[in-house]
């Protein structure tokens, strides 16, 4: 899989949770904008973000540092955020 | 799916961006077990807390517990007590470390060469009589003196409901002497007779808050939605109660489902080992406490629930905005 597609899948899961665990309505993965900032645009705190942090690190088995959830703005930060974490193990 | 920049127009999301990412992050500390007044009412004594756990009195000790507070993310210490004043060397290991709100009823002066710009919130429990009755003293006579026209000092009014019908004269005082004043309701923990709320006389305090937004919009500081909130005790439909408190201390939160709440809030007894179940008494009904941050905090933790309308967005605006300013992050 290219790392292009490899981006574009976790992009969607990660939509996927956030729609879920935040119960967002009227969007889709696929019609949710990568690059909309999460706390500015849908008013996430980071009681929303742990939440859903929970959940990325037992589907992925990863750990994720609160205090690198002021950089987790973006749906796709936070899929580039979780990449370099799976490379680097 | 609504956002905020489909709900607000350029001004209101301007105000909104400059608190989405202030992050306040608060703990209260009881700074002594000791106070020079003792008033009826005051959960602090009526409720024991006074004598669950000695004080620390090692200034160093004091200076150690700030340094790992503020390690664990705290950014705004709340300092209650008793009174702090009554110790200005803790109040100062606090000041010099981190974001500092002092609350005090004002008798003893913290002196600004020493705390240049912390927030000091001065209680008030109603006009001369009410005081008196109350807290033993016409406290305001001393406080004001003290404090008259600094810029970073506001009263905590405590309403209670023999105030109605009287608050204007209170608040005229207060601006008359150059300070602000936020408004908050009385809780009765001691179950004094006469000062416990009925649903009228909540609804007519109510208006009466409002009437006093719009008469002294420079002096006091609140808005409509707060009033709302806390006569009513509902927000959005729910009502505040246990379930809904946001302001639990955190390692001893065992609710579930776990409801919005402050994170890593945590109130300390004066031992700096004990914690308090809330920020206030642990004896008190949640379902009638009227705890002013209290709710200011359910508001405040409770954003996107918020986000259904304009109104309701700016609502959310207007108490975080609140909030902000009287702990000093926004100025008046």
């Amino acid at each position: 899989m290219s790392e292009r597609k490899d981006i574009r899948t976790l992009i969607l899961r990660i939509a996927e949770i956030v729609i879920e665990e935040l119960k967002l309505e009227d969007i889709t993965p696929e019609t949710f904008d990568p690059d909309m900032d999460l706390v500015d645009e849908l008013g996430v705190d980071s009681m929303d973000l742990a939440t859903v942090a929970l959940v990325l690190q037992d589907e992925y088995a990863v750990f994720i540092d609160e205090d690198d959830y002021p950089n987790l703005k973006t749906i796709r930060l936070i899929a580039e955020y979780l990449q370099t974490k799976l490379r680097t193990g | 799916m609504q956002t905020v920049s489909s709900l607000l127009d350029e001004s209101w999301a301007a105000r909104y961006r400059a608190i989405s990412r202030l992050n306040i992050r608060s703990s209260i500390y009881d700074v002594t077990n000791r106070c020079n007044l003792r008033c009826k009412g005051c959960f602090f004594f009526s409720s024991g807390e006074h004598q669950v756990a000695p004080e620390e009195t090692d200034l160093a000790r004091w200076e150690a517990f700030v340094d790992r507070e503020r390690a664990r993310g705290v950014n705004l210490a709340i300092l209650i007590g008793g009174e702090p004043t009554l110790c200005l060397d803790r109040v100062e290991a606090f000041y010099r470390r981190m974001p500092t709100s002092l609350a005090t009823n004002g008798l003893i002066k913290a002196p600004r060469e020493r705390f240049p710009e912390m927030m000091v919130g001065i209680s008030l429990w109603g006009d001369e009589e009410d005081e008196k009755l109350l807290r033993g003293k016409d406290t305001f006579a001393v406080s004001s003196r003290n404090y008259a026209g600094d810029p970073y000092t506001y009263y905590l009014y405590t309403i209670t409901p023999r105030q109605i019908g009287r608050t204007e004269r209170v608040i005229r005082r207060i601006a008359d002497v150059g300070l602000k004043v936020h408004m908050q309701l009385l809780s009765n923990d001691e179950g004094v007779e006469g000062f416990s709320w009925t649903p009228s006389q909540l609804a007519d305090i109510r208006d009466e808050m409002d009437a006093m937004l719009d008469a002294y919009p420079q002096t006091v500081v609140s808005c409509r939605y707060y009033h709302e909130i806390i006569t009513t005790g509902r927000m959005l439909g729910r009502p505040f109660g246990w379930m809904e408190c946001p302001s639990v201390t955190e390692p001893l939160d065992t609710r579930d489902p776990r409801p919005k709440r402050l994170i890593r809030f945590i109130r300390w007894a004066a031992d700096l080992e004990t914690m308090h179940r809330c920020c206030t008494s642990a004896t008190r009904d949640c379902a009638t406490c009227k705890d002013g941050a209290a709710h200011m905090s359910w508001v405040m933790v409770n954003k996107r629930a918020h986000l259904r309308s304009t109104k309701d967005l700016q609502n959310w605006i207007e108490v975080y905005e609140m909030f902000a300013k009287l702990y000093g992050f926004l100025p008046w």
